[in-house]
């Protein structure tokens, strides 16, 4: 009965934001809660049209869902990597829920301040422009807190969602129009704008509850950058227990995800797959060189470092800024892999390569669509020159 | 008047060489981390295209077509060496700043882009006010780009610390990427979106 209350609500506040009513300039922002709690009931009046249970709205929720394992794996483990560094340890302190509690206080303002800046972009733009609003901000939202060290100043992570909003997705015309990653494009903002809260040893476990201090401890990526092996093990690189960026640690967790994106068929298997070919073929043509530490570094600790795992499920299978032809999404993530490792490996003044093969490739992926289908064009021609002539005879 | 004000104010708003023409982006990239070579630039800008469109203008009737490039290019490398000299010797700090991009004004699109469309085809006095325009139309571009860039980049202006130090003492940091060479690509074309906005008819027709 209670839906029925709510519909029954919206029903009577409606006229209000219709043409001519008292609040019609809020129409776009009406319209966007009406569609969030309900599926719109308009029809389409002429011609055929296929509709499917799945619209921008579900598909959205479908990935936020999927990345709610890595965000909860991520909550834990800030509180862990907390803990176990903590000079005043004391063994009672490390319980799941203590853990998780700390993690879960650290990542709720950064969770707040990126969906309250950059919806309150959305809508403005929305409102302006008398667009719908778009869903698309739910997951960017969502990714963004996730992929930065979990002691960002919150004002500088405000003003990497306002960047991202703004310059990397507003100015091309919203969601589906932008066409690089608006979460990769708000990291990388502050990986250049503030290097020194991005990068380095001292940025990744929190000191406090509140501050933005850290206490030193370094990534396996920074380790390798500096020319040492990981201190850490396959394993727990594997399930997570590591520093590094809030929730892209476990391996696990994101794989969770990566099974509900890929049975529900929202992400793409084939970029998932080619990614990971990339990078582990990458991986072996260095360890075949193996002229320095990081080379000989076993091909498949990239997976397992960084954000390779995060940003192969999550970000390269973004369907806006992605490849769209079958054979152009092998090429894309397959490059995406590969470029990844590269950038780790020749250049550690950037260990965190993934971040920027993808937005390289996603630079890259109009351009490969654009081959691939002028190939597909020219064989098909080439056949029917072909099959008239054979009849022609 | 009207003919001063055709000539010289509109190029700082709707004929603007870099917001419209979209000509002279490399240098507004390479000289605007901080305000003081951008100020330099533009005067030295200013002065050479105003120059250069006035002597190429009492030349145009004996200049043969077919060579005008040579010759126009002989007489703005002249002034850009004498612009590079004058610099050199009173202004040495902002000379080795600036480093070879004094040297490749000669390149500046907007320089040639004048001379062909406006110089070969008016009197001196009509040409010295149009690239007059034209270079402070560049100018103010360079400016307020250099003025964005230098005070969220560095804290501050013409080399003074504007942003105070309690600002960095609550956490406050610069913005790194606003040195770095994309950032005054980006500020260019937030420009021309306000622009833009501002003046609905300056939008190309969307087919």
């Amino acid at each position: 009965m209670k839906t029925n209350s709510i519909r029954r609500f919206i029903d009577k506040i409606k006229p209000n934001f219709t043409e001519g009513g008292k609040f019609a300039w809020l129409q776009s922002t009406f319209e966007a809660f009406e569609t969030f709690a309900f599926t719109p009931n308009r029809v389409t009046k002429n011609g055929c049209h296929v509709r499917d249970a799945i619209d921008l709205k579900r598909a959205m929720i479908m990935v936020v869902i999927a990345l709610v394992p890595a965000m909860l794996f991520g909550m834990w483990n800030i509180g862990y990597q907390h803990y176990i560094s903590s000079p005043d340890i004391v063994n009672c302190q490390l319980s799941i829920i203590n853990c998780f509690w700390f993690g879960f206080l650290r990542m709720l303002p950064m969770l707040a301040v990126s969906y309250i800046v950059g919806l309150s972009i959305e809508f403005t733009f929305a409102q302006i422009r008398h667009h719908e609003v778009n869903e698309g901000f739910l997951v960017t939202g969502f990714i963004i807190p996730m992929i930065v060290p979990v002691t960002t100043p919150l004002w500088q992570l405000a003003l990497a969602v306002a960047f991202a909003v703004i310059i990397g997705k507003e100015v091309f015309g919203g969601t589906g129009m932008n066409f690089l990653n608006p979460a990769l494009v708000a990291r990388t903002f502050l990986f250049f704008a503030y290097p020194t809260r991005m990068s380095g040893d001292n940025v990744w476990i929190a000191a406090d509850l509140w501050g933005t201090d850290a206490i030193t401890g370094a990534t396996p990526l920074g380790e390798l950058a500096a020319g040492i092996r990981p201190t850490a093990s396959a394993l727990d690189m594997f399930i997570g227990t590591i520093p590094g960026s809030t929730c892209e640690t476990s391996v696990i967790a994101i794989a969770l995800g990566a099974t509900l994106l890929l049975v529900t068929g929202i992400a793409s298997w084939r970029i998932m797959l080619s990614v990971i070919l990339g990078g582990g073929l990458m991986g072996l043509l260095f360890n075949a060189i193996s002229a320095n530490e990081y080379m000989q570094v076993p091909f498949y600790y990239h997976y397992l470092m960084g954000g390779f795992a995060f940003g192969a499920v999550f970000m390269a299978t973004d369907p806006v800024t992605a490849a769209q032809t079958n054979i152009g999404k092998w090429i894309y993530g397959f490059l995406i892999g590969a470029f990844a490792v590269m950038l780790r490996v020749i250049n550690p003044a950037y260990p965190e390569g993934m971040m920027l093969a993808i937005l390289l490739m996603n630079c890259f992926a109009p351009l490969i669509d654009h081959c691939v289908i002028a190939r597909n064009i020219r064989m098909r021609q080439k056949r029917t020159l072909v099959t008239s002539k054979a009849s022609a005879k | 008047m009207s003919n001063f004000k055709k000539l010289v104010i509109e190029p700082l708003r709707k004929t603007n060489p870099v917001t419209v023409l979209v000509l002279g982006i490399c240098s507004c990239l390479a000289v605007t981390a901080q305000l003081k070579p951008a100020l330099v630039m533009g005067a030295s800008v200013t002065v050479v295209t105003a120059l250069s469109n006035f002597i190429i203008s009492l030349l145009r009737k004996g200049i043969p077509s077919r060579i005008r490039i040579i010759v126009q290019l002989v007489v703005v490398a002249a002034l850009v060496i004498l612009i590079d000299q004058f610099l050199k010797a009173f202004a040495y700090d902002v000379s080795k700043q600036l480093s070879v991009y004094v040297g490749l004004i000669i390149t500046n699109c907007i320089i040639m882009g004048r001379l062909e469309a406006f110089a070969l085809s008016h009197g001196p006095w009509e040409s010295f006010l149009d690239g007059l325009g034209n270079g402070l139309g560049y100018s103010l571009i360079l400016v307020v780009v250099a003025f964005f860039r230098e005070l969220l980049g560095s804290g501050t202006l013409l080399g003074y610390q504007v942003i105070p130090q309690s600002f960095y003492e609550a956490g406050y940091m610069n913005n790194g990427l606003m040195i770095l060479p994309p950032m005054a690509l980006i500020i260019v074309g937030v420009i021309i979106w306000i622009q833009r906005t501002r003046h609905p008819e300056m939008q190309e027709n969307q087919n």
